[in-house]
């Protein structure tokens, strides 16, 4: 069957700019393509620049991952440089960015994704006093009046107007809503509430790192100074509105995010079985806190499951990491077929695309601007879903309690979190476990300030001029969308060749030399049973685009030529 | 009395209609001008003071319809949006529910594809308020952003066509920021180098703070007109003073006392950070006032240097971050003078053309169109002439 070609650009709720193209045969998609549609040339920007400011520009790839492309920058260096950084520091970097990936998680969940989810209108009509009751037999969360819920009804209403502004549009009616009216006001209810949580929560930011978005960081340490005896430093006072900030986390997620994503799953189980892609899943740790050298960290090492094997867990070899650019708009002399190594890849933007306005890229082999990264050859997912199988696959008995009395619920398998479901609920699953961690690392930072042991930066290696005149580097982080590197190069003091390898090159590539899709384009084409039943209004395509939290800034290529092969171990 | 902006203001209906409709009596409403006029008189100095200005506000909001807006998202991190997602004095509920209908947004709307465009087609046939984020890249025939299948030049001259107001938000939108810095591989230019015909308000910084964007929104809601701007079109209430002006470690400065590494004893007493490369006497910018995050902190008080991200250019021309400001070598009361000498001439520099309303916007809009961006001396940085890429380097 001759299929139907549908393009959706701009996919909306998502970072970045990101154009999905579709054939469908009668309510089925059978074929996908995946065009990243924005290129910044970043990396080319950092080369020649003192590595110490490295972070300040790679941080700015995303900002909404705000904070891990710097953390990622400033290991690569430190890594480069043979740099320790004392505990306090990593404590705070920890608990800097498990906020931040804490905050990232319910902001897609609401703000990114709940609307594909829960239908406004719908929303508008239900009974405030028994949406108050509905929630109360989920959550002791003790924001659920019928008067606050009718508060909510009525300011939605109000602001309609002439208009609904950023509700307008919406896909409203559409019977793939499938919520009573009375889940959809408390889910709704719970976006605006989430809008007001995580300008609170992310203060912690602005106490350790300045400010959010984009904190600050510093290569040795945290610039931050501990001084319990003034006004300036990190004191009592600001150490008790961290406190207050981190159990105001921990109460949302428990209380108000991880049952809602419960509660809404229960009504789509079809999900469970749609959308799932790549069956080789890559982490570099268990989530933002255990990244190697985090003294709290390291509970679950970096691995991959490979090829659908759930219960195993592979070592990670960074060497079998390889770039292909056949789909996208870069040039190389090795030619389109030959993958690269961070070390090796090189990337020359050259668009050979149609001129703007055009109607179509997937009648051509290059359609993107994101590279296809493989890892032996497999495309790889990566994120929430990731890290939650590694940490199940590696006895990770947290995790394991927790997600079992998930799926139960959901009455799903192990496989399910390879589903659009399944990466929905993985993150919120992770939320849980991470909100519990920032306990114990502010509990571990407030023990040592009692110890006297204060240092946030360690000196020693400040100074260009007490560097090799050569070294290489590399950092890994996981980012709240998943697994992040960070690759430097520096030769007399300054950065001579950068690369970064991060979430959405590994999740929305496009096809490699071998006509193997990357992980969205498998999600939504894999199998050619992913649901489309009206394409003037692809919510079923939105709901399996948005369980990958698409962050595609990230999808910026260039590295400088040159480079042999180099052994690269991931603890 | 209730604050008339609380409460469902419906697109298409005056303010004086929903303040009817609220309950709000005239009288009420005056008193509520006055006390706004009182407040931006006494921090703009204002011809005529609060009482003229309280009537022209009276005049313009009793007509005023709540506004559509469209909120572009170009070549950019999302950065700027997620900073205004933490504003506080205007928080982003009521922005979007009460004060404003954001018609289009590309992180925020609900729709996508096919009814996401239809949404801004008929917003952008409307007169409204136009909001940029990202800068636009004109290499590759357009093609290093694309929203839609077009090219963001293209999107930003449609979306401008009817807008009432454009305002810059952020450094990629000013002049292009990271991605404009050398060696610029995509063309990355700022929306007043596309938009030549009419006023751009930029609202500076990577990003800005959050309550500098809803203010100077909620500013044009209330007076009609944007706030008056500096000689690089940012509004006064916002960058009309340095960071170092206002900044909580200005004391030690004075005093020359000085952090001379990161973490030292120094560092713990909360003394200056300019030896370690802080920039706040360069850098005009509210966050030693407003601060980040509900007022909660801003790099400096949290021991890292101001990396001057508000200065046009600043990544290539505040680099390296770590580098000592240049002319500040002299410890103890030198440094007071030869501090107050610099900020002097910055003042001149960045001010020079300020007057009220459209009119500074007017100059403003001239400073630029003389001189491109890029050679645009930073007075304050000592520059005659803008240095080479490598000059700019060296420790």
């Amino acid at each position: 069957m001759a299929g139907e070609r549908i393009v959706i650009d701009p996919i909306t709720r998502i970072e970045g700019h990101l154009r999905i193209e579709l054939e469908t045969d009668g309510g089925r998609i059978g074929n996908a393509w995946a065009c990243a549609t924005q290129f910044r040339g970043i990396e080319r920007v950092l080369q020649g620049r003192d590595p110490r400011d490295a972070w300040a520009f790679a941080q700015r790839i995303c900002g909404v991952c705000t904070g891990v492309h710097a953390i990622a920058s400033i290991r690569a260096v430190e890594d480069a440089i043979k740099c320790k950084i004392p505990p306090c520091a990593e404590l705070i970097r920890s608990l800097v960015s498990g906020m931040a990936t804490l905050q990232d998680h319910v902001m897609h969940f609401y703000h990114l994704h709940a609307l594909d989810w829960v239908d406004v209108m719908s929303a508008l009509k239900a009974d405030p006093a028994a949406t108050s009751r509905l929630a109360a037999s989920l959550s002791p969360w003790p924001n659920n009046s019928a008067t606050w819920y009718r508060e909510v009804q009525k300011r939605v209403a109000d602001s309609a107007g002439g208009g609904l502004g950023i509700f307008a549009g919406g896909y409203w009616g559409h019977p793939a809503y499938r919520l009573p009216p009375e889940a959809n006001l408390m889910a709704l209810a719970h976006y605006l509430e989430a809008l007001s949580w995580q300008r609170e929560i992310i203060r912690l930011h602005t106490i350790l790192a300045g400010k959010n978005p984009h904190p600050n960081y510093l290569v040795g340490g945290m610039a931050c100074s501990i001084n319990l005896d003034n006004q300036i430093a990190i004191n009592r006072v600001r150490l008790d509105e961290m406190a207050g900030m981190i159990d105001q986390a921990r109460r949302f997620v428990q209380e108000v995010y991880y049952p809602d994503v419960l509660a809404i799953a229960s009504f789509y189980p079809e999900y469970a079985a749609i959308g799932a892609s790549s069956t080789t899943l890559l982490a570099t740790g268990e989530s933002a806190y255990s990244c190697p050298g985090a003294p709290a960290g390291g509970a679950v090492p970096a691995g991959l499951i490979m090829d659908g094997d759930y219960r195993t867990a592979h070592p990670f070899d960074a060497r079998k990491v390889a770039e292909f650019i056949s789909s996208a708009w870069y040039s190389q002399p090795e030619g389109d077929r030959q993958g690269l190594h961070p070390w090796q890849g090189r990337t020359e933007p050259n668009y050979t695309g149609p001129k703007p306005p055009f109607k179509e890229l997937s009648d051509q082999p290059k359609y993107t601007w994101c590279k296809a990264p493989r890892y032996e050859g497999r495309a790889v997912q990566v994120g929430p879903n990731a890290r939650i199988l590694l940490a199940l696959a590696q006895g990770h008995a947290e995790t394991a309690q927790l997600a079992r009395e998930g799926l139960a619920k959901l009455n799903a398998g192990v496989e399910a979190m390879n589903s659009t479901l399944g990466r929905t609920y993985c993150r919120a699953l992770e939320s849980v476990l991470l909100a519990r961690r920032m306990d114990q690392w502010f509990a571990q930072l407030n023990e040592r300030i009692r110890s006297g042991d204060i240092a946030t930066f360690n000196p020693e290696l400040w100074e260009p001029s007490s560097w090799p005149r050569q070294a290489q580097g590399v950092g890994f982080m996981e980012a709240a969308r998943g697994t992040l590197s960070h690759w430097v190069e520096i030769e007399n003091g300054r950065v001579s060749r950068y690369q970064a390898v991060v979430p959405s090159t590994w999740n929305s590539s496009g096809r490699d030399p071998g006509g193997q899709m990357g992980p969205f384009e498998q999600a939504l084409a894999g199998g050619g049973t992913h649901p489309l039943s009206d394409p003037k209004r692809p919510i079923e395509v939105l709901r399996t685009i948005h369980s990958f939290d698409p962050c595609e800034s990230c999808a910026v290529h260039l590295l400088v030529p040159g480079g042999g092969g180099v052994e690269v171990k991931v603890q | 009395m209730k604050d008339p902006m609380e409460g469902g203001w419906s697109r298409g209906e005056t303010f004086a209609e929903f303040l009817t409709r609220r309950g709000v009596s005239r009288r009420e409403f005056l008193t509520f001008c006055g006390r706004m006029a009182a407040c931006f008189a006494a921090a703009a100095a204002l011809p005529g003071g609060a009482p003229a200005l309280a009537e022209e506000m009276a005049q313009k909001l009793s007509g005023a319809r709540r506004p559509g807006v469209i909120y572009l998202q170009l070549q950019e991190c999302t950065g700027c949006l997620e900073s205004l997602l933490r504003s506080g004095s205007s928080p982003i509920d009521r922005l979007i529910l009460e004060q404003v209908s954001l018609d289009y947004n590309e992180l925020l709307m609900a729709p996508s594809g096919d009814a996401a465009e239809e949404v801004l087609r008929e917003a952008a046939a409307r007169p409204h308020l136009l909001l940029v984020n990202g800068s636009v890249p004109l290499g590759a025939g357009g093609a290093y952003c694309t929203i839609g299948g077009d090219s963001a030049e293209n999107l930003l001259r449609r979306a401008a066509r009817k807008a009432d107001a454009i305002m810059a938000v952020g450094a990629c939108a000013e002049y292009g920021c990271v991605q404009a810095a050398s060696p610029n591989l995509t063309g990355a230019v700022g929306v007043a180098d596309i938009i030549t015909d009419r006023p751009v308000i930029n609202i500076s910084g990577c990003p800005p703070i959050a309550e500098t964007i809803t203010a100077t929104l909620t500013y044009y809601l209330a007076y009609g007109h944007p706030p008056p701007l500096d000689g690089q079109g940012r509004p006064l209430f916002a960058y009309g003073q340095r960071i170092h002006d206002k900044c909580p470690r200005r004391a030690s400065f004075d005093a020359g006392q000085f952090a001379e590494r990161f973490d030292d004893e120094n560092a713990r007493r909360g003394y200056c950070l300019y030896r370690l490369g802080c920039k706040g006497p360069a850098t005009f910018a509210p966050c030693a006032t407003v601060e980040w995050n509900l007022g909660q902190s801003f790099p400096i008080k949290a021991g890292h240097p101001c990396l001057g991200c508000t200065e046009r250019h600043f990544y290539d021309r505040m680099t390296p971050f770590y580098r000592r400001l240049p002319g500040f070598v002299v410890p103890g009361l030198g440094v007071e003078a030869t501090a107050n000498t610099i900020g002097v001439a910055a003042v001149a520099a960045s001010v020079g053309g300020v007057a009220v309303h459209s009119a500074a916007t007017v100059i403003a809009r001239k400073r630029t169109k003389k001189a491109k961006p890029e050679t645009l001396p930073l007075a304050v940085l000592g520059d005659a002439e803008p240095p080479s890429r490598d000059e700019n380097q060296k420790t």
